[in-house]
């Protein structure tokens, strides 16, 4: 169970966070069209309602198992194939704490971040479904409780760790006037 | 050290020497949206709070759902026209064309350029030597009001592609086995450098289709050299002066790869992914409900020649749905000049407006449960034709053509003699 739930991506990535894991049947190579299909992505513009259609065509029910906070987990080249940026945002407007991979597309990469969604990357064959994780960003690991290791997590790039803090990349671009690009 | 050329063309929009694992601020040439994801540009401009950094350099094209099958997009579509006009930057609206085709067709695009396009697909412009990658549209909005964005600068690949492309055999071939050889994620984050005479030997809308593909393997730039044939290429379409890049002979690659493509044969993406590729003899004989010719990777005037060509004086199979879709307007017209319409329609297909509908799904031939279509496109992933209980197999267009008469995946190399 839950034991405290933050969805506080935004801001200070110093707090741990505890959540509850979630893995999907297909591991490797989910693409943009899986997370959010091009039938409601043109149709729809609201991400509430688009939020609902996450995982469609290989997980129709996950939106519904998900809790504010969760965190999903995959592995290799999450988020290849198409530019759709409502692809980050359908799973950020779930409330997804953050999105576990082994490795994550470019495009998807640069999306989630600039809208504020945490990515991890990590070993993730060390996570079951339903695992309770604490992710530790000053060891830069996550404890996986439920199972009593810690898995490394690389580091996140500076630049990248500043969007988050700022809360995506049109709030760092205000707050700094640029990219603060410096290591 | 020596430079790739996406440290070359970096290092010349930065104002600074920049080499890979660098993160970089850079100018970019030119920048755009599709009508997928323009309705999140224009709100990303808007939280920005800021004005068009240069008119320019932004352009938004009409091309995913053209004409608008439904209310929802057309509000989109109308949103598109008020800002175009409001912002005074240009609009290619409905009917005009599929943005990697209208982008580099109309003159935005020269050698050594740096762009950035809201749509994955951007990298195809690397044909032109330019380092074009997509990205979504909260980036792209930050360049529509800045003029520039961060670039990380990508370790780079090296493919060599070398030999005499056999008959019946076109780039879509040498693309798809390279992507089904090294996979869907092995140029993830990194530029992918083209050479080889048999790339050399290829036209300019051949080369596209190559670089068109190369995020098909995670690959942020598909990048080519600036050869004769590009430099009177951009000449043709572009008044802006190029700037070709080279790279350095000492410059780095963490990989190499070679291949010779002598013996190839027509190959064929299998359901659901893009790298799942066989020769065409091994999926010989798959049933076809819908053929569809077109898309950003294969809709130009040589690829719907090579359709003719198989089909002139011939009926498509019963029961087949055939759908062509030109890439551009201009396109459109000159195979309406050259008799390719004629024969398409004469065979029992369709030849629909300019635009991506089939590819994505949005209209235009979306797939009953169990269907199954084969298609010049550069994605099957499941769903991706508007149905997730559908299959999608990928090839040329001589392949595709070649299936739509027999009703089954069938091998262009029967041809032969009109293919030559």
């Amino acid at each position: 169970m839950k034991k405290k739930t933050s969805y506080a991506m935004a801001h200070e990535i110093k707090e741990e966070i505890l959540a509850t894991a979630h893995r999907i049947k297909i591991k490797d190579n989910i693409n943009t069209d899986y997370i959010i299909s091009g039938r409601y992505k043109f149709r729809i513009s609201d991400p509430k309602e688009l939020a609902q259609y996450v995982f469609n065509d290989i997980d129709p029910e996950f939106y519904k198992r998900v809790k504010p906070g969760d965190f999903l987990v995959a592995g290799e080249n999450f988020g290849c194939g198409s530019s759709r940026e409502q692809a980050p945002l359908a799973l950020k407007t779930l409330g997804l704490g953050a999105v576990i991979a082994k490795s994550f597309a470019r495009i998807f990469y640069r999306n989630a971040f600039n809208l504020g969604l945490l990515l991890l990357e990590c070993n993730t064959n060390y996570i079951d479904d339903g695992d309770q994780l604490k992710y530790i960003p000053e060891k830069s690991v996550i404890y996986n409780e439920s199972k009593g290791i810690n898995v490394d997590i690389k580091p996140i790039p500076a630049l990248m760790r500043r969007i988050i803090e700022d809360g995506g990349v049109i709030e760092h671009l205000k707050k700094n006037g640029g990219f603060r690009i410096e290591v | 050290m020596g430079k790739t050329l996406a440290e070359k063309i970096l290092t010349n929009h930065a104002g600074r020497d920049v080499h890979a694992g660098d993160i970089a601020v850079c100018n970019v040439d030119f920048c755009f949206g599709q009508d997928g994801t323009s309705g999140l540009i224009m709100e990303s401009f808007k939280k920005l709070g800021a004005n068009v950094f240069d008119k320019t350099r932004f352009a938004m094209v009409i091309d995913h759902s053209s004409p608008s099958p439904n209310i929802g997009v057309s509000t989109v579509h109308k949103a598109m026209r008020d800002f175009a006009n409001e912002k005074e930057v240009k609009l290619f609206d409905v009917g005009e064309g599929v943005c990697h085709q209208l982008i580099p067709e109309r003159g935005y695009v020269t050698c050594g350029d740096l762009i950035l396009g809201a749509d994955s697909h951007t990298c195809t412009y690397g044909a032109l030597n330019a380092l074009a990658t997509g990205v979504g549209s909260t980036d792209l909005a930050i360049t529509v009001a800045t003029g520039k964005n961060w670039f990380k600068v990508p370790e780079s690949i090296k493919i060599i592609v070398s030999g005499k492309m056999p008959a019946g055999t076109y780039s879509k071939d040498i693309i798809l086995h390279i992507i089904g050889t090294m996979g869907a994620k092995a140029a993830t984050y990194k530029s992918v450098e083209f050479y080889g005479n048999a790339i050399k030997a290829l036209s300019v809308d051949s080369r596209f289709t190559i670089s068109n593909m190369a995020i098909e393997m995670g690959a942020k730039f598909g990048i080519m050299e600036a050869d004769p044939k590009v430099l009177k290429w951009v000449k043709q379409h572009s008044i802006r002066q190029p700037n070709p890049a080279f790279a350095d002979p000492d410059a780095h690659y963490g990989e190499v790869r070679e291949f010779d493509i002598t013996k190839l044969a027509p190959q064929v993406a299998r359901p659901h992914t893009v790298d799942n590729v066989v020769s065409v003899e091994a999926v010989g004989g798959v049933k076809i409900d819908e053929g569809v010719i077109g898309t950003c990777t294969n809709g130009r005037l040589e690829d719907l020649e090579v359709a003719a060509k198989i089909l002139k004086n011939r009926k498509i199979h019963r029961g087949v749905k055939m759908i062509v879709a030109p890439a551009s307007k201009g396109i459109y017209l000159e195979a309406v000049k050259r008799g390719f319409v004629e024969i398409f329609v004469d065979a029992g297909a369709m030849v629909v407006a300019p635009g991506c509908g089939p590819c994505v799904g949005t209209h235009n031939g979306v797939l009953a449960d169990n269907e199954t279509a084969i298609s010049t496109a550069n994605r099957n992933f499941k769903g991706r034709m508007g149905n997730p209980n559908s299959n999608i197999y990928l090839g040329s267009p001589a392949t595709v053509a070649a299936s739509c008469l027999t009703g089954r995946i069938a091998d262009p190399r029967e041809h032969k003699k009109r293919l030559l």
